[in-house]
């Protein structure tokens, strides 16, 4: 049995460890029915968060993409016959999509410092994070929010099959993965590529470097590969290197529309299943035969990922590390597995057993916070939100964290040794003071203390808070203090 | 408002230095003829070995790689001739001067103990020194550095945080250039007040004062400025200076990521000539930053596994097996390609697509503690366990 955990401590659990951190006020509001307040969140229908409201739709986003790089391909066209994306046009690029990446993640730090609804809020970043796309690939700039936005926020508490379809049909997966011109060695286009470059009346192989050899059009293994090692089964999944060409067979023709020259059929932008390009027949995958039915047949793949034990097991691992512990106990993983699975990949019933689990709520914190976590409890503890976008994103660039950029598709790291470097915790400090000398509000550093943490704000902190020279160094103190860095 | 080099200096002279530096690990003052530098740069994504040191040699290079080959040496944007079968991608000119100063020894058809293709495992195996991606939570570099204790070399991440090829027992650094202003002394010693009953956290305090007393004291208080592969190159060309410090830490590691190059890879333009090109001036700008030391020091560059040895069909590779490394240093027996050349034909390929790993790069790293660092035999044990069949590479570095 746990210890017995009094009801203000369980508020300051729940705010913290569950969601981005305590606004003023919050503790109170929530003492009553902590778990309830959580539970709840689950359950609430999904709407739009207002901060949404009037940013572009990845359709409008990557069709400003398609064309710049267009324009850009037909430059170069008329210089060189090279098409391949060099820096100027990165630059190009990137001058059009930033605007986007600064709109969607001014929006989504406001969500994450007022939102009422913060673990709703931490599972959409979660499962973000889980889907990683990254922003260092230019056209994931423009549509990483809006990935966010279109396919992860409004499944987070569906199911896992539905997430899942949303996710790898949406064009910034997609081309994240490089799947949107890989093509079946026996697709009409691949083969018809293959007779004009065989062509005796066309150009002879090897009659200079102009001319190259090899395949022409064929497959690309990158998306498959990240479904099934990262998305659904795991790396000890139990797949082959045949499981994964195999399934790349499968997701050939899973496209985006309006591209460039042969590539200009469908709406431009938008995802488009692209007939020409899938290969033809019956594949099999993880042993099971499918037949071929066009897009179908990856969904079919996929909906049997998701219903997979291996994804079970590999999902309830990284929910219960995210939110209990580095190492997470194994009753916890067999129970969200169990749940999992009983009720047909219900992320939302999974997510409340997480909640429900007693040892979830032992006083002791496990998790290191992130540089995002701790940015959005501060300026939630603090209530303070800079106006200027910019002036907001600068804190995620300092503190390493910037918004949908991992760097790969496996996501940021979940563990305290991926975030705790010496120099790390110095840049989190210089942060705290730059910050607290700016802040005007003469609320004292206790006070906030007892607003944000409550009684997890041990004696020792409360003593070097109460002992400061200034406000401001208490507050510095407060932000860095042990209780405050863990949740 | 005085510095943190200030604070410590000050301190020192009144005696309460001693106070303060108590319980700072590894405060030494080596000479520069103490432990030579050794530093670890790992590219993850896994680099495609077979475009950034091409064999041009081998029969079945050009027709394997189809539109992305790398055209041969003497011909337009053609490779950098390294031994007549081997070159250098053209995006590397400043990595072929170090191979004419017998800076540069290549390794090709090269590989960690891992044999899937999982960037992540892969890379887990080639910090953690074993022949799995779990189980080991320290990285080999750690566990030399356990090996060299009492020799007072210190190791240094290059970035906020440290990756997991140094983590472990052995306290290490981290550095960054900061752009926001210092932090008070006062500040930081009520901090570690703060932290007095936070083991993890009092432990990282101190390295970041110790290392952020070393970056004042090498940089003058100056941060590098620019953006993009520009401040990488001054990020660089600091870390050489703060290893090359008299008390400045011996083992460095830094990471760069984007060599996952599955579409439209280029050849010697495009997506990885672009970043070879970064890399090629960040190397330099490290060797420009260690100065004198340069000509003492050992950098080993790996990857997690190389890429398939046919392009895919979308101009790029998919991932695969045997891979390049590079060594380079002034201490580098370099001029030389150390390869056991499995070649390209489809039956001489591991499965079917991948380069052959005839190489095992623990004998590399191995035969470099052995001789650049002087680790014993038997410690080498500990720092790659179950490799007792990989031996050391002799030869590695000058006698």
């Amino acid at each position: 049995m746990p210890l017995r955990v009094e009801p203000l401590t369980r508020a300051a659990i729940a705010a913290n460890r569950f969601g981005f951190g305590a606004r003023p006020g919050d503790l109170a509001a929530i003492v009553g029915d902590p778990r309830g307040w959580l539970l709840e969140q689950l359950r609430t229908p999904y709407r739009v968060p207002r901060e949404l409201e009037g940013l572009a739709s990845s359709r409008e986003i990557l069709a400003t993409y398609l064309q710049v790089r267009q324009e850009r391909a037909e430059e170069k066209k008329r210089g060189q016959e090279d098409l391949a994306i060099t820096n100027p046009a990165v630059q190009t690029l990137r001058a059009a999509l930033m605007p986007h990446y600064v709109a969607q993640a001014d929006a989504r730090t406001r969500i994450a410092v007022t939102s009422a609804n913060s673990f709703r809020e931490r599972l959409v970043h979660f499962w973000t994070n889980h889907f990683a796309v990254s922003v260092d690939k230019p056209v994931c700039l423009g549509i990483a929010g809006a990935f966010e936005n279109e396919a992860i926020r409004p499944n987070v508490c569906g199911r896992f099959a539905d997430l899942l379809l949303a996710v790898e049909r949406h064009p910034a997966m997609i081309m994240y993965l490089d799947n949107q011109r890989s093509a079946g060695p026996h697709s009409t286009l691949a083969v018809r590529a293959a007779r004009r470059a065989y062509d005796p009346a066309g150009p002879q192989l090897g009659a200079g470097p102009q001319l190259r050899a090899g395949p022409q059009l064929g497959l690309n293994e990158n998306l498959a590969r990240e479904i099934l090692e990262l998305h659904t089964l795991g790396v000890d999944g139990g797949y082959t290197q045949s499981d994964v060409t195999s399934f790349a067979a499968v997701l050939t023709g899973w496209s985006i529309g309006g591209g460039a020259g042969p590539n200009a059929e469908g709406e431009r932008g938008a995802f488009l299943f692209r007939e020409a390009l899938h290969e033809p027949g019956s594949k099999t995958v993880l042993g099971r035969r499918y037949e071929d039915a066009g897009i179908g047949q990856g969904e079919a793949v996929l909906r049997d990922l998701a219903a997979h034990p291996a994804t079970a097991r590999h999902l309830a691992t990284k929910l219960a590390r995210h939110f209990v512990a580095d190492d997470p106990p194994a009753d916890l993983v067999d129970r969200l597995t169990h749940i999992y699975q009983a009720y047909d990949g219900d992320l939302g019933r999974v997510s409340a057993a997480l909640v429900t689990w007693d040892g979830a709520w032992l006083r002791d914190a496990h998790k290191y916070k992130q540089p995002q976590e701790f940015i959005y409890s501060t300026l939630r503890a603090l209530d303070v939100l800079p106006k200027e976008p910019k002036v907001l994103l600068a804190s995620f660039e300092t503190l390493g964290q910037r918004h949908w950029s991992p760097g790969s598709p496996a996501g940021w790291p979940d563990r305290q040794a991926d975030w705790d470097g010496a120099d790390a915790l110095m840049k989190r400090i210089e942060w705290s003071v730059a910050l607290a000398g700016r802040i005007d509000d003469a609320t004292p550093a206790l006070a906030i203390a007892d607003a944000s943490l409550g009684p997890i704000a041990g004696g020792h902190t409360r003593t070097a808070l109460a002992n400061a020279d200034s406000g401001a160094q208490a507050l510095t103190l407060l932000l860095m203090s042990p209780e405050f860095q863990r949740r | 408002m005085r510095t943190r080099r200030e604070f410590l200096a000050l301190t020192a002279r009144l005696g309460a230095g001693a106070a303060l530096l108590h319980g700072l690990p590894g405060v030494s003052f080596a000479a520069a003829t103490g432990s030579p530098p050794f530093v670890v740069v790992i590219l993850r994504g896994a680099l495609d070995g077979l475009s950034a040191v091409p064999p041009f040699g081998d029969p079945g290079y050009a027709a394997a790689r189809g539109p992305i080959a790398i055209a041969r040496p003497g011909e337009a944007h053609g490779a950098l001739d390294l031994d007549g079968f081997f070159g250098l991608h053209p995006a590397l000119p400043l990595l072929g001067e170090r191979w004419h100063a017998g800076e540069l020894l290549v390794v090709h058809a090269t590989a960690s103990a891992y044999r899937e293709r999982s960037h992540f495992d892969g890379q887990n195996v080639l910090e953690n020194g074993g022949d799995r991606p779990s189980g080991t939570a320290s990285g080999w570099l750690n566990r030399a550095l356990g090996a060299l204790a009492g020799r007072g070399v210190d190791g240094l991440a290059l970035g906020q945080n440290v990756p997991l090829i140094l983590r472990g027992p052995v306290p290490v650094g981290s550095w960054a250039p900061s752009r926001l202003p210092e932090v008070e002394p006062e500040l930081l010693t009520r901090l570690r007040d703060l932290y007095s009953q936070d083991d993890a956290l009092s432990a990282r305090l101190d390295e970041a004062m110790r290392i952020g007393a070393l970056a004042d004291e090498q940089t003058g208080g100056t941060v590098p400025r620019g953006a993009g592969n520009e401040r990488l190159k001054l990020i660089a060309q600091t870390a050489g200076q703060l290893i090359a410090a008299p008390n400045g830490p011996r083992i460095a590691v830094f990471d760069a990521t984007g060599w996952d190059t599955h579409a439209a890879e280029g050849g010697a333009e495009g997506t990885l000539a672009a970043r070879l090109t970064g890399l090629d001036q960040v190397l330099d700008a490290l060797r420009r930053g260690l100065g004198p030391e340069w000509a003492r020091t050992a950098v080993l560059v790996c990857t997690e596994f190389g890429r398939t040895v046919e392009a895919n069909g979308t101009r790029g590779t998919d991932h695969g097996t045997g891979a390049a490394a590079w060594l380079l240093g002034g201490a580098v027996r370099g001029g030389r390609v150390l390869a056991d050349w499995p070649g390209l034909a489809l039956a001489q390929r591991h499965e079917g697509r991948d380069l052959r790993a005839t190489t095992d790069l623990r004998g590399v790293a191995k035969g470099l503690l052995k001789d650049h660092l002087g680790i014993g035999e038997r410690a080498l044990g500990e720092v790659f366990p179950s490799s007792e069949r990989v031996a050391p590479i002799k030869d590695l570095v000058r006698a």
